[in-house]
């Protein structure tokens, strides 16, 4: 094999132009001279919404992303202005953010961590946008939201309840509106007492992950904490369809209650399976059988179909509650596109809102000030009663309902019946039991 | 050049040139035009090319030479990632060690694997490695939780040990770094109203990436590669001479399940954080989609693949139907929304439908990927010049 050595010449070059490449990045950044990352120059502002739109949670998605289309129309004076008219805080004039317009880019995070991030980097890289929101697992918001704090972005949290955003992984950058898996034990405990009594013996399923972990703890030790006992608690692959061969153990194990802490399609065959096997006609240690579904949502019910009549579970929010704020917001979604809004939605507007009055109120788009303007940020007239931003976590505490599926739906938006509120005292809990460092806010560049 | 012929090392160098001016030729269009939605010059996305041409390099290694269609390269993919950053959080945020660790670690594992799966050839081996690669998923989003960290993934913390790099200063937060250079650090470059960015992470990458080139352009003109297209185009026959063919396939199966490795400590490296979803079966069936799409047994094949693949994920997927609105305002009214419902499904989230049909076109068309269509450019124009043509014959 002979081989022909390159001319001198064309070695040199090549060398030359390679490392010119390879000196050029050398040079640091300075490309922002505001200060912080992406600042708008112009007279524009852009959003980053970034929802799965394909994948399992993608039904949850489209509806995320109507949402904040509604709350860009609205900050930018479209429509009849929403939850703008009934928000406690009147700095959001309808037009624009501090007088910019509005616009904003979507991207598909395939419910995969991955995806999600490459695509707020793109977002945030070529985009320029300011701040990311969205989200509708845990893993990807924890993922996006680390993202964010490193880039020096606001990220707003969409559809997130495990109880890691805001604890073990929570950050100065990200903010949850959403409520979490302890908040769900909490309002779920007193009412699974009054109606099922003290004395039962609860068997767990559970989706075998993160999510499902915190799940599971929360409603084990809230519902323990009342007397119930836990008889076993069963790990189900993610991937399962057909959990009748996890549910026959349930008949022998003596429990008269099933916990599902599963969501989405998971959930939707598990309670379809239980149903199917006939456990909420049996009759075990003298008592009715019952299940419980902690995290429940009005696209999973539709799912179920039938089968989620009379199953409690709980909710962030729900279109038929009558303040001001939810019928504001149920008015405008409707009008827009002719059906009743999903809690995702619901809380993907409101996190949007909530933003842009920071930057308002804060008279920056410098995340450290919004982060300022948003911590310990006391409102109200926005669908879940008087509500707090809490600095020390960035979650928000606010009411919890507690929902049960309706007897007799009159449409298939009329699913679930709102049991109770809970009062937000009853749900707070101390900042520091996930553990987690909150860390200082990046501004970025 | 290296001891190369003449026409590897001027591909070489070709994609060197290349790599090294991607900023510039990736960012065609202006910033603020319409067009711009097309550029792919920004940071993420250009790792993301050279990244994934590692993967689809390494891929090439064992399928293109030895024919072997593996259905589990993420798995490779998704250990390397993880070694790599337990190696952040553990010793140092500075990238080497992480990256040659992922590549040690992915290598001990696709060993392992491919001891087993290679005892099958044809559709068996495929469903052993997705066998094995599926069960790392799962393994990685639930029972190996402390370790993975479940569906949330793993990444750099504040309070992590990095034993040899100093404490952080007060309210900052750690950063993959090469020697002190941060990986997300870059220099951009206003140029009238174009914007090129030169970012740090990327020209590592791609230097890394170069590397990965070079070797295999090396072992598929070495006499080891010879033998592992002899195990392609007949296996049956090179047993009953004599020889055994395993030691041979299950190198290249290591050797490319270490570029797999490679890949995914450069993955950590520009972006600190792993979740189980990359060993997931699909981002396996990906790498073949790069290597089909591109041209299997070919050097530079896997590489445009690669690029093209992630170019439509990322690009395509953020149209949305806002901007064809933008585009297509100077149409009257009835015909704007008949052309937009025309496009509107093969973008956005429909992005998937468009690799598709590329896809089918490619394979219909074009069976040896893109770099057949190059080739068949190239010789629309060379036919011009027969004279060329006869020397070219005789040498």
């Amino acid at each position: 094999m002979s081989k022909i050595n390159l001319t001198r010449r064309s070695v040199l070059q090549t060398g030359a132009i390679t490392g010119a490449g390879l000196a050029l990045p050398t040079y640091l950044s300075a490309a922002s001279h505001s200060g912080f990352t992406n600042a708008p120059t112009g007279d524009t502002v852009t959003l980053g919404f970034n929802v799965p739109q394909t994948g399992p949670y993608a039904d949850e998605g489209a509806d995320e992303l109507r949402a904040y289309k509604l709350a860009v129309d609205h900050l930018n004076g479209g429509g009849d202005g929403g939850l703008m008219n009934t928000f406690s805080s009147k700095a959001l004039q309808g037009n624009g953010i501090l007088g910019k317009k509005v616009e904003f880019v979507t991207g598909d995070t395939q419910t995969k961590s991955d995806a999600a991030r490459a695509s707020a980097r793109s977002m945030i890289e070529k985009d320029g946008a300011v701040m990311i929101t969205g989200g509708s697992s845990s893993g990807v918001a924890v993922a996006v939201q680390a993202l964010c704090q490193e880039a020096g972005i606001i990220f707003m949290a969409g559809l997130t309840h495990s109880n890691d955003t805001t604890g073990k992984d929570k950050k100065a950058n990200g903010f949850r509106h959403f409520f979490n898996s302890y908040m769900s034990g909490a309002a779920l405990a007193p009412i699974l007492a009054d109606n099922y009594g003290k004395d039962r013996k609860a068997y767990h399923l559970t989706a075998d992950y993160n999510w499902g972990y915190t799940t599971e703890e929360a409603v084990r030790t809230s519902t323990e904490a009342m007397g119930w006992e836990t008889v076993a608690a069963v790990k189900t692959p993610l991937t399962q369809t057909d959990f009748s061969s996890y549910i026959a153990p349930v008949l022998q194990s003596g429990a008269d209650v099933l916990v599902l802490n599963h969501y989405g399609g998971n959930m939707v065959n598990s309670l379809t399976n239980a149903v199917q096997f006939g456990l909420r006609e049996k009759q075990v240690n003298g008592k009715n059988f019952e299940i419980i579904v902690p995290l429940y949502s009005r696209l999973m019910a539709k799912g179920a179909g039938a089968n989620v009549k009379g199953i409690f579970g709980s909710a962030n929010w729900h279109w038929s509650l009558q303040d001001e704020g939810s019928k504001a917001f149920v008015k405008s979604f409707g009008t827009k596109y002719g059906f009743p809004p999903s809690q995702a939605a619901h809380t993907t507007y409101v996190q949007t809102l909530l933003y842009a009055d920071a930057v308002e109120r804060a008279g920056s788009f410098n995340p450290c000030a919004v982060g300022e303007a948003l911590s310990d940020f006391q409102f109200d007239g926005m669908g879940n009663g008087p509500t707090l931003y809490r600095g020390a976590d960035h979650q928000c505490f606010k009411d919890v309902l507690v929902v049960k599926g309706k007897e007799n739906p009159t449409s298939e938006f009329d699913l679930l019946e709102i049991v109770e509120i809970t009062p937000t005292s009853q749900v707070t809990y101390d900042a520091s039991i996930f553990g987690g460092e909150l860390g200082a806010c990046n501004p970025g560049a | 050049m290296f001891g190369l012929e003449y026409k590897d090392s001027r591909m070489l160098i070709l994609v060197a040139i290349l790599v090294a001016l991607a900023p510039f030729m990736l960012n065609p269009f202006p910033e603020g035009s319409g067009m711009a939605q097309f550029n792919a010059g920004y940071p993420d996305l250009m790792q993301r090319f050279v990244i994934f041409g590692i993967f689809a390099i390494g891929f090439n290694i064992l399928f293109g030479l030895t024919g072997y269609l593996s259905f589990g390269h993420a798995a490779f993919l998704g250990v390397g990632s993880y070694a790599a950053m337990w190696m952040m959080k553990l010793l140092t945020m500075n990238v080497v060690p992480g990256i040659i660790f992922s590549v040690l670690v992915a290598g001990v594992f696709s060993l392992a694997v491919g001891w087993i799966s290679l005892r099958r050839s044809g559709i068996y081996f495929s469903i052993l490695t997705l066998a094995f690669a599926q069960m790392s998923y799962s393994l990685a989003y639930s029972v190996l939780t402390p370790i993975t960290g479940g569906e949330t993934g793993l990444q750099p913390k504040v309070t992590d040990p990095r034993i040899l790099d100093g404490s952080l200063a007060e309210g900052t937060i750690a950063k993959a770094n090469f020697f002190g250079l941060e990986m997300g650090s870059s220099f951009e470059l206003q140029l009238g109203s174009w914007l090129f960015t030169f970012n740090a992470g990327y020209y590592l990458a791609a230097v890394v990436m170069l590397i990965a080139f070079y070797i295999s352009i090396r072992i598929f003109r070495s006499p080891f590669g010879l033998m592992l297209r002899a195990v392609k185009s007949n296996q049956q026959r090179l047993n009953y001479t004599g020889l055994n063919t395993k030691p041979y396939t299950l190198a290249a199966f290591v050797i490319s399940g270490m570029y797999a490795g490679l890949a995914g400590g450069l993955m950590v490296a520009m972006d600190t954080q792993v979740g189980a979803e990359r060993m997931f079966w699909t981002a396996s069936g990906e790498v073949v989609l790069m290597t089909i799409l591109g041209g299997v047994g070919t050097l530079i094949g896997p590489v445009l693949g690669a690029s093209a693949i992630k170019y439509m994920e990322n690009i395509l997927s953020k149209i949305n139907s806002d901007i064809l609105h933008q585009w297509f305002a100077f149409l009257p009214d009835g015909l704007e929304e008949f052309v937009i419902t025309l496009i509107y499904p093969f973008i956005g989230k429909g992005w998937h439908l468009t690799l598709g049909l590329i896809f089918m076109a490619v394979v219909i068309f074009l069976p040896g990927g893109l770099v057949e269509g190059g080739q068949r450019i190239a010789n629309l124009f060379k036919r011009k010049m027969p004279g060329k043509d006869a020397r070219d014959n005789k040498s």
